[in-house]
């Protein structure tokens, strides 16, 4: 089972300096830019702010060179990169409203970074993790479900993603994304033969026995409970859709995939019809431009978001000369349409390739990394990133219906952008040793 | 296990290229789209964000857009709005463009194609996008004189210079300043524009071109007699004009205005009918030439076709298919027969430009903001309505009309006139509109008016277009002679 590509890789750790040096002017220019176009240009605000990202690099740098030396070297530049351009928008947005998102984000982003250069230093092997597999589950579980619990949950914007706890607000789903990946990853790397067994035949394609539904059902039903209590298909597609990708990365056999969607499609459908809040985000997704859909608010937000990408056009109106501001949430849920606003289309571009190099360097990791836990880790830490990025971005484009996730690392918010951080500490980890000459593994 | 994961980065792909081809489709191909969307305010900040061109009058700017300190950037200032409000239009942050300020948007805002290389040129030189200069046909003495005529009578005048088309004057009333819809205090601008709309008087519909089009009256008889003339009729022949017609079918009769005798023998001359205006005469030619060929006159001129000055022109109508009374009400203009001023004005023009109509317009120039042309509206032939003797035979009908007719009033010292007078019934209770169509001088013509005062203006049921909108015609005509004689038209 531990199929080794033998990887002959340099470390990086100077390659890793250099992108750093390269994200950190493009984080810097990017708030210059910001304060100038807003007339809030000031040197000393900006040389400090400069030097923050610069410390927050180099402790990162400097950690991960003691501790994990080989870790992937194009990670952390790609991470730094994407938080801090959403910063700069978030700041920009907070010009044009008045607000102070951008502080609190920098603190968040601190305080990320922090968590990352924790869990790095604590967790020195990451099988060690495949201990808690069924701790993760429950955790994962519980967080998961936590908005629902009466005086604990609130509902924001139709859908009850969030907990409010002395007036501090979190979604804990962005946390218990990362314990169901540990979950699913000890599970299956245990169950994956079992599951892998053949079944009937039909339509020319194996499928696994009945009896070996349990997992799937039990898993699905999770998320038909997600999707139907919590009002939210991102949050129940994200979930859903990390399983079924860990259980093919498992098993190989694309029988369960399609099993898996066509019961996600049946119940997404009944969703789809019966619960209004569900319903009411199809039609404004399907139907968003019409003037009946559009009057009675379902869409305006989405549509709002589609005008703003369109001004921007090929090569935007540059950082600070769009209106951004003109979309409800442009520095959350809408943080895609506000860069798209400004740094055009080609800015779009860029932002999904750095997201792009991100998974597929997790996607590197699970099959250079030996053990059948590390593999199914990193491929399905890599892949939940990819589907939140999916299912925001899709959101906002119009590709799929608008859900209440948001952008990874861009967008406004402590728990999304914290939980992401450790999500990149375990990508870290695991790469380290992936990518350690053979003799040294242990 | 790495296969399924190289197969899942293949997937990761899929999507990312997916979400990068719905961004294309938005940000790129079907940008333009979003960006036209009325709902679409970016569109409107950014537009006001622009440097928008300026309209033009004899060489001065009527119409500009002056700097200020707020979120707009500029502020779109009228100047004398009010006269020149029924071709500009109004540009307002809440309510958008209208009229000229619509149609032609792209040349003033800098964004149309023929724009491009002026574009390029600012975008080198960093500076900002600059929208073009429209250079109007109307003159502005012009415009002053059929405002200052018309008063506060509701009615509207439009003149023509008949051998180009060009828009000499365009003047509705009641009118609306600009200046109140295009403050940036949206509060000041909705209340403003509430007042307008709830007025009964609609001083927001343009009346020379798409208000409610008007019953011609006997100015529908210049059809009748055009299409006499190309049947073989001649200004001498005689009609049957009784002191009373039977409309056939009915026991209805039509009469002459005041129910007076046409002629003693109940028979006159083509040319005299004309001349006193002769009701019956000209109901009982229309019987006897058929709707058909009195309909394919009017359409000759230009009836039941819509065109684009480039303010879109309510199309004039015509009865859909009358039987003998409702043709013999017709041939007077009354029925269903119903005309903009402005296709008054074309009739008036027509004649004037032996036979062939020109179409009309209302862009002379546009310059691009470095002053170098753009583009210039060639004088296009609309319709060939008449051949040119019948179109000189009418005309001398129509200088009887003003030497001896209905039309004295139009009459100026030196210059032969050629006019028409109307005064059309509007229902039991309401006054008549009063109009009246000419163009002078008779023989070398320079200008062509039609002029509607509705329900009899300012005197009410006694009024005639020949005591009311002849001499305001006259008024019109006679500061265009003046132009001319300046050099000006």
């Amino acid at each position: 089972m531990a199929t080794v590509a033998d990887l002959n890789v340099r470390a990086g750790r100077r390659s890793e300096l250099a992108l750093l040096g390269l994200a950190w002017m493009v984080i810097v220019l990017a708030r210059a830019l910001v304060d100038y176009n807003a007339a809030f240009l000031e040197l000393v605000p900006l040389a400090i702010y400069g030097a923050v990202w610069a410390a927050m690099m180099i402790a990162a740098h400097v950690v991960l060179d003691k501790v994990a030396p080989s870790a992937d070297p194009v990670l952390l530049p790609a991470v730094f990169a994407l938080n801090g351009v959403g910063i700069a928008e978030i700041r920009r947005i907070d010009h044009a409203e008045g607000t102070a998102f951008a502080d609190a984000q920098m603190i968040w982003a601190a305080l990320g970074v922090t968590a990352m250069i924790a869990v790095v230093l604590l967790l020195r092997d990451h099988r060690k993790l495949r201990r808690f597999t069924y701790t993760a589950g429950v955790v994962g579980l519980v967080l998961y479900l936590l908005p629902l619990v009466p005086g604990l949950g609130i509902t924001v914007n139709g859908a009850r993603i969030w907990i409010s706890v002395f007036g501090y607000t979190a979604q804990p789903g962005e946390f218990a994304k990362i314990a169901l990946v540990v979950f699913f990853a000890g599970y299956l790397v245990t169950n994956r033969d079992t599951l892998a067994l053949a079944g009937p035949k039909f339509l020319g394609m194996r499928f696994p026995r009945p009896r070996d539904m349990g997992p799937l059902l039990l898993v699905w039903a999770a998320a038909m409970l997600i999707m139907v209590y919590e009002r939210d298909l991102g949050a129940s597609l994200l979930f859903f859709g990390i399983f079924l990708g860990m259980l093919y990365v498992a098993t190989q056999r694309l029988s369960w995939v399609l099993t898996g969607m066509g019961l996600f499609f049946i119940g997404g459908s009944f969703a789809a019809l019966t619960i209004p809040h569900v319903r009411a985000r199809f039609d404004a997704w399907l139907h968003a431009l019409d003037p009946e859909v559009y009057s009675s608010g379902t869409s305006e937000q989405l549509v709002r978001g589609l005008f703003g990408m369109a001004s921007g056009g090929l090569f935007g109106t540059g950082l600070g000369e769009g209106r951004p501001d003109l979309v409800p949430y442009a520095e959350s849920d809408f943080i895609i349409a506000s860069l798209g606003e400004e740094l055009g289309l080609t800015g779009l571009m860029a932002i999904l390739t750095l997201y792009l190099i991100i998974v597929q360097r997790a996607f590197r990791t699970s099959i250079g990394v030996r053990d059948g836990f590390g593999k199914l880790l990193s491929s399905g830490l890599g892949f939940a990133i990819a589907i939140q990025v999916f299912i925001v971005v899709g959101g906002v484009t119009r590709v799929i219906p608008l859900t209440g996730l948001t952008a990874p690392f861009l967008a406004y918010g402590g728990s999304s952008l914290l939980a992401n951080w450790i999500v990149i500490a375990l990508l870290l980890r695991v790469s380290d040793m992936a990518r350690r000459p053979s003799e040294e593994v242990a | 296990m790495n296969e399924p994961v190289r197969r899942l980065s293949v997937i990761v792909l899929l999507l990312v290229l997916t979400l990068m081809a719905a961004g294309s489709w938005i940000q790129v191909l079907n940008a333009n789209d979003l960006n036209q969307d009325p709902r679409n305010v970016r569109t409107l900040y950014r537009e006001y964000g622009n440097f928008r061109g300026p309209f033009v009058v004899d060489g001065e700017s009527v119409v500009w857009s002056e700097p200020v300190n707020d979120p707009y950037n500029y502020q779109r200032t009228y100047a004398n709005g009010s006269l020149y409000a029924a071709a500009t239009g109004f540009y307002s942050i809440v309510y958008g463009r209208t009229a000229l300020e619509q149609t032609e948007n792209e040349l003033l805002n800098g964004s149309a194609d023929s724009l491009f290389w002026t574009r390029l040129g600012n975008l080198f030189a960093g500076e900002q996008q600059q929208g073009a200069s429209i250079e109007l046909t109307l003159r502005s003495s012009l415009q002053q004189v059929a405002a200052e005529q018309l008063g506060d009578q509701r009615g509207a005048v439009v003149a023509l210079d008949p051998q180009t088309g060009e828009v000499l004057a365009m003047v509705t009333s009641p009118t609306y300043d600009p200046t109140s819809l295009a403050s940036h205090d949206t509060a000041e601008v909705n209340e403003n524009y509430q007042e307008l709309l709830a007025r009964d008087d609609s001083p927001l519909v343009n009346r020379a071109i798409a208000g409610d089009t008007y019953p011609p009256g006997s100015t529908f008889k210049l059809i009748d007699a055009a299409a006499a003339l190309e049947a073989g009729y001649k200004p001498d022949t005689e009609l049957y004009a009784p002191q009373e017609l039977d409309l056939p079918g009915t026991t209805r009769t039509i009469g002459n205005y005041g129910g007076a005798t046409c002629a003693d023998n109940d028979t006159m001359t083509l040319s005299d009918a004309l001349r006193i205006s002769c009701n019956t005469a000209f109901a009982d030619l229309g019987m006897d030439l058929q709707w058909s060929v009195v309909e394919r006159k009017a359409k000759d001129f230009g009836w039941t076709d819509s065109i684009d000055i480039p303010l879109s022109v309510t199309a004039s109508r015509l009865p859909d298919d009358p039987n003998e009374a409702q043709t013999a009400m017709s041939a007077i203009g009354q029925f269903d027969v119903r005309a903009t001023p402005l296709q008054m004005a074309m009739v008036a023009a027509g004649i004037a430009n032996d036979g062939v109509v020109m179409k009309p317009y209302l862009v002379d120039t546009v310059r691009a903001s470095d002053l170098t042309v753009v583009d210039v509206t060639e004088p296009e032939v609309y319709k060939e309505a008449m051949d040119r003797a019948d179109a000189n035979a009418l005309t001398d009908m129509m200088v009887g009309v003003v030497d001896s007719g209905t039309g004295t009033a139009a009459q100026i010292g030196g210059v032969a006139v050629a006019g028409k007078t109307g005064t059309a019934e509007t229902g039991q209770d309401t006054p008549p509109h009063a109009w009246f169509v000419s163009f002078a001088p008779a023989d070398d013509p320079k200008i062509a008016v039609a002029v509607i005062v509705e329900n009899g203006g300012d005197i009410g049921n006694e009024a005639t277009g020949g005591a009311v909108a002849a001499p305001i015609a006259r008024a019109v005509m006679q500061e265009g002679l003046r132009l001319d004689a300046e050099g000006d038209l």
